[in-house]
């Protein structure tokens, strides 16, 4: 019998690839709306949010129920992250701008929420390459500080998703919420740490400060 | 009045050369990345080999006269042309929503109302409102502001003879639109997606324009739900979303109307929305567009849709930057 995490592990890796699987399917039968870009461009868009979301959700899922092997699930949801933002990047290229450069220039230059898009992918692809042992190993403490870039990854995401729907907010709004939560429970651990040390100790660092 | 018909423009013209001739290429390369280039090809003639089977069984309209202002352009499916559309009364985004939600609408008994600064006010079922006119096909480039488009082949009749009848006094200077408010009919208007009911104007020189019209029907059939059943706007020229829906008032007003779209965003949505390939959207250009059903932007967008000749007369002297 696999160990639990193991299960775990292997149906997140399928149901991940479950929303890709259903974009090739509705290619065959003809199923993606008349305007298939776009749908699928919004699609994979709504699944790099998915994958990143559920990855931050990690930390305070271990805290929450000590089972702290949950962090072996961490890096394949970050991965599939990347994966799904590999594919909205191609639609862009491919379906909005057919791989004219001067019309992908001037829409990164141009246009605030695809500025932000680009920053979140370019953000995403750095975490995805360094996200090896190997890389570990050799950026040592540096490795943490270049990870905390996921937070501005998916505070960029949503700003993204708010910024180009038209009217309807609801679903940028649900992501927001769902961020707030996820950085706001990491705000209140971090405060309550900060007010459990000791006096003498904080002011030993804030002192430290030039 | 002089009316010219625009010269048809030919696909090979409109669609940018080297996206034309490469757009097997394209294919291939599109959706090799999807899905593994060997079994593309089966995909992709499954898509284009649909039943060229055209209407809705939907009850089909009598005698309808052909124009000569239609386009000889090919119109676009009917699946498509109502199954992707934008209806904000029954979903947000154009997807299949507003036609799986428009279950429940029903456009009988429909009455309209005509109000306002003008000498024939009153009170009109559809089916009267509709019978001193002669109903015409308008087969009628249709630009969506978000970059795609259709042929369609509308059934209407010209606004103009309407606005002729209803009599306007001098002070009218413009036609105001509205939707029906109804929240057992469209689910939408239950939350505050929009601000309701729908509504949109048009200045009476273009309301009187002889192409701008009142469709009644698709493909020589009843509209569709969806499509804003059972009477709507039609401005060709115009981004879409100035044919306002499944109208129960028209008003003639003095003062330009505040359209929807334009309380919701005035930065994003103008008055007159003409088409127009060189002003932008601020999110997205609008130089290009989506004759659906396609991947990629597969036509250039022409200035007033292409009926420049038309109607280019009705705006001179006025900065259409400003008044986008």
């Amino acid at each position: 019998m696999p160990k639990p995490i193991t299960i775990l592990r292997v149906a997140l890796f399928i149901a991940a690839l479950v929303p890709a699987a259903l974009l090739v399917r509705g290619f065959y039968t003809n199923d993606l709306t008349a305007n298939p870009g776009d749908y699928i461009t919004d699609q994979t868009g709504t699944w790099i949010l998915g994958c990143l979301f559920a990855s931050l959700s990690i930390t305070p899922l271990r805290r929450l129920t000590g089972w702290n092997e949950l962090i072996k699930l961490r890096r394949m949801l970050g991965l599939f992250a990347f994966f799904y933002a590999v594919l909205h990047m191609l639609t862009w290229v491919v379906f909005v701008h057919y791989f004219e450069v001067s019309f992908m220039v001037e829409d990164v230059f141009k246009r605030p929420f695809i500025t932000v898009g680009m920053t979140v992918f370019v953000i995403l692809s750095m975490l995805a390459i360094t996200s090896n042992r190997w890389s570990m190993r050799k950026l040592g403490k540096k490795w943490g500080t270049l990870h905390r870039l996921v937070y501005v990854a998916a505070i960029g995401g949503v700003i993204h998703f708010w910024w180009l729907v038209k009217a309807d907010i609801t679903l940028p709004r649900r992501w927001a919420v769902a961020l707030a939560v996820l950085l706001g429970v990491r705000l209140w651990w971090w405060y309550q740490k900060r007010a459990a040390a000791p006096a003498v100790a904080r002011r030993a660092v804030t002192s430290s400060r030039p | 009045m002089l009316i010219k018909k625009a010269a048809d423009i030919r696909s090979s013209e409109i669609t940018p050369k080297n996206v034309y001739l490469r757009r097997r290429e394209f294919i291939q390369a599109g959706s090799a990345a999807l899905a593994g280039a060997g079994i593309v090809a089966a995909g992709w003639n499954a898509w284009g080999g649909d039943a060229l089977a055209q209407g809705g069984g939907l009850p089909k309209l009598p005698n309808i006269k052909k124009s000569p202002l239609s386009t000889s352009e090919a119109p676009s499916e009917y699946q498509y042309i109502t199954s992707y559309n934008n209806f904000y009364e029954f979903a947000p985004g154009a997807g299949d929503g507003p036609k799986k939600n428009s279950g429940k609408f029903k456009a009988t008994p429909w009455t309209i109302e005509v109000d306002g600064l003008c000498n024939k006010p009153g009170k009109y079922q559809l089916e009267d409102f509709i019978k001193p006119f002669t109903l015409e096909e308008r087969i009628y480039r249709f630009r969506c502001v978000e970059a795609w488009s259709f042929v369609i082949p509308w059934v209407g009749i010209p606004l103009s003879e309407f606005i002729k009848r209803a009599e306007p006094q001098g002070k009218a200077a413009y036609l105001e639109m509205t939707t029906l408010v109804d929240r057992a009919r469209f689910p939408m208007q239950s939350t505050d997606l929009l601000e309701w009911p729908y509504k949109e104007g048009l200045r009476l020189d273009e309301a009187n324009h002889p192409l701008t019209i009142l469709a009644v029907g698709l493909y020589g059939e009843v509209l569709p739900a969806q499509n804003g059943a059972p009477i709507r706007l039609v401005v060709p020229w115009k981004y879409g979303f100035k044919g306002v829906k499944s109208i129960v008032r028209m008003r003639f007003v003095e003062k330009q109307p505040i359209n929807t779209w334009q309380a919701m965003a005035r930065n994003e949505y103008g008055f007159y929305a003409n088409v127009n390939p060189m002003v932008d959207h601020p999110r997205w250009s609008q130089a290009r567009e989506k004759r659906l059903p396609s991947f990629i932007a597969n036509h250039r967008t022409e200035m007033f849709n292409g009926y420049a000749d038309q109607v280019q007369s009705l705006y001179a002297g006025m900065d259409l930057r400003r008044n986008f």
